[in-house]
């Protein structure tokens, strides 16, 4: 039998048999939806439904609704769509990184934050979608298809066509890994079913799992070898999304850390994201015994780490710019920090590098509302991080006669609203109907790292070291 | 699945347990049908002699098939079918060929391997489980033994091994 060291704090508590983990966590998908949840739900659909209204003005009208200026072309679409996808690189490093490292902790939060990043990428996928104006010939744009002109394809070099195959990658391969982990989770809940229909529904998701020996050995293979796709698949993605600005001749774009700057900024936001969702779920579901004080600790403290990563590189860029001597490149980093935009740097400056700082102190890190408040600052911080780099590098052409200021129409709150609307909707529902948690995964580690055996090993050495005494 | 097979199954409450039984019920001579337990055991493939997975096999080559289709098809979009200077850039600059080659190889490998894994453990939609005990999902490790295929060790000397090896339940089912 194997045992982590006893120094280390159990990762299940309360004494949970395997029993008392399928109870906990397939019970809370077989109760009837409480009133909570149902409001929750139709709360946001009623975000959905104004957001749909947005959409559909865009798809109606052309992306004319928008702020969008001659000068600032790009603004809150590509914001929104870099701050999604940016969220969802959290649950791949969970899920994929972590299980690389074998870090057990990760077994209580991986499901969800795979179901985030799906959900997140969805949300993401939504802006280039209807920038495009129309999206029913957009994949002539992004595929390489045969075409009304011949053999005009697509363009291999442009960044933008990397991404394409960068999201769409990433957004298959992260389901595919979710759904694998999630087989053997639908079985159980299968083989407990009471009713006619959601026996049914659970046995064709369940695929016909049974748990033989067999089937457990190559699931194992598959999971590790998926995480070993996906582990540098999730550092390629961001990287990708990095080269959309990267590898333009933009002041304040044109920078060779955008991508590990970009890689650690997304996993920063999306274990903000992470812990906004899973405090609540973790409440809600009274999984404090799966999702422990420690579980939040160490997620607060690669927010430090990546965090501290971020802020290095915003310094990095206000040296680089200062030491290249390129008069246009001081410009944009002078005019970021003190032109009109200030306020939305002091905004990105204040959340992204002061308040995870704040993580320092155990007290702040062990404490569930101070962490809660702190993941949605980070995020605000991050979604200006994004508008940052993107409107203020616009913002002041290369003519000062096109120097403007840019300005948010309706629809643009609205199209942002529409995804916020479509990610609670899908996680409302993901937190419903599936198991939020890896039930399997959990009742292997229940031998070697939750308090049944930690106890028992503690006090043994505490006996033994008394004894000594 | 053959109709008319009738097993003994034999229920563990541990998976030491279950790996101890598996030992010594093999060791006698015993054939396994197969054994099915809540979550991954480790050593317990290597235990029923079951082989190491050739699965990686798969996802190397299919990813391998990712990134030759995925070179070739942007150096002959690209380079020869209609060649286009972009950026400065030569007609076929591997360099900005390697994000999208990079991605097809992970897809591919991916798509590949996973769609192999389904396959040979018939996982399929509406797929239907051969279920020996419906706890084998909750919490406990289940063994199951074609009686058909151990006639020589006999039903009665079959029982006491698993009683032996500490099974907390022993009952027949027919399939």
């Amino acid at each position: 039998m194997e045992v982590t060291s006893p120094v280390r704090e159990p990762l299940i508590t309360g004494r949970r048999t395997m029993h008392d983990v399928t109870q906990d966590i397939a019970g809370r998908v077989e109760d009837k939806p409480t009133v909570t949840w149902l409001l929750a739900l139709a709360a946001s659909m009623g975000v959905l439904a104004i957001g749909a209204y947005a959409v559909w003005m865009t798809l109606w009208n052309g992306i004319g609704m928008w702020g969008n200026n001659k000068t600032v072309g790009w603004a809150w679409g590509i914001t929104n769509f870099v701050w999604w996808v940016g969220i969802g690189h959290a649950g791949t490093l969970i899920s994929a990184i972590l299980l690389l490292f074998r870090q057990k902790w990760r077994m209580s939060i991986n499901r969800a934050a795979e179901a985030m990043t799906i959900f997140a990428v969805m949300c993401a996928a939504v802006f280039p979608i209807l920038h495009t104006g129309r999206p029913w010939l957009a994949i002539y744009w992004m595929f390489p298809l045969p075409n009304i002109f011949g053999s005009l394809w697509i363009d291999f070099h442009s960044p933008l066509v990397w991404d394409v195959f960068a999201i769409g990658t990433y957004f298959t391969v992260s389901l595919v890994f979710w759904y694998i982990g999630l087989i053997p989770d639908f079985a159980t809940i299968r083989d407990r079913a009471k009713g006619a229909i959601s026996r049914f529904v659970y046995s064709s998701l369940s695929f016909g799992w049974t748990g033989s020996a067999k089937a457990w050995e190559r699931y194992e293979s598959v999971s590790l070898i998926l995480a070993g796709l996906a582990a540098p698949l999730v550092l390629s993605v961001h990287t990708i999304v990095s080269f959309d600005f990267a590898t333009s001749v933009i002041p304040g774009w044109h920078t060779t850390i955008f991508p590990p700057y970009f890689v650690a900024g997304a996993v920063f936001s999306g274990f903000a994201m992470v812990l906004t969702l899973m405090l609540v779920t973790r409440k809600v579901y009274r999984l404090e015994n799966y999702i422990t004080i420690q579980h939040i600790e160490l997620m607060n403290i690669i927010i430090i780490v990546t965090g501290s990563i971020v802020g290095v590189a915003y310094i990095t860029e206000l040296f680089m710019a200062w030491y290249s001597g390129v008069e246009y490149e001081q410009y944009a980093f002078l005019n970021r920090a003190t032109g009109p935009y200030w306020w939305a740097y002091a905004i990105m400056m204040s959340c992204n590098v002061i308040s995870p700082q704040l993580f320092w102190i155990k007290k702040i890190r062990t404490s569930i509302i101070a962490t809660f408040i702190l993941s949605i600052v980070v995020n605000i911080g991050m979604w200006f991080e994004r508008f940052v780099i993107i409107v203020t590098s616009l913002h002041r052409d290369y003519l000062p006669s096109s120097w403007v200021m840019f300005y948010p129409t309706l629809y643009d709150v609205g199209v942002y609203l529409f995804t916020f609307g479509l990610f609670f909707t899908l996680f409302f529902l993901f937190a419903k109907f599936f198991p939020v948690i890896n039930m399997a995964e959990i009742k292997a580690i229940l031998k070697s790292s939750s308090d049944n055996v930690h106890k028992d090993v503690k006090k043994e050495i505490e006996h033994k070291n008394v004894e000594a005494l | 699945m053959k109709t008319g097979s009738h097993y003994l199954v034999g229920i563990y409450n541990d998976e030491d347990l279950l790996l101890n039984a598996v030992k010594s019920i093999r060791a006698a001579g015993v054939r396994i049908y197969e054994c099915y337990t809540p979550y991954p055991v480790h050593n317990l493939g290597h235990a029923l002699g079951y082989k190491r997975s050739k699965l990686p096999i798969a996802a190397f080559m299919f990813g391998l098939m990712g990134t030759i289709l995925a070179l070739l098809m942007q150096i002959y979009m690209m380079g020869i079918d209609w060649p286009m200077i972009v950026g400065g850039k030569d007609f076929t600059s591997i360099p900005t060929f390697f994000p999208v080659t990079f991605e097809v190889t992970v897809l591919l490998s991916a798509l590949g391997m996973v769609a192999v894994f389904m396959i040979v453990s018939d996982l399929r939609p509406y797929g239907k489980a051969k279920v020996f005990d419906l706890r084998a999902t909750d919490d406990k490790m289940v063994m199951a033994i074609d009686l058909s295929k151990n006639k020589k060790v006999g039903l009665d000397k079959i029982k006491d091994l698993l009683k032996d090896s500490g099974a907390s339940e022993i009952h027949e089912k027919g399939y």
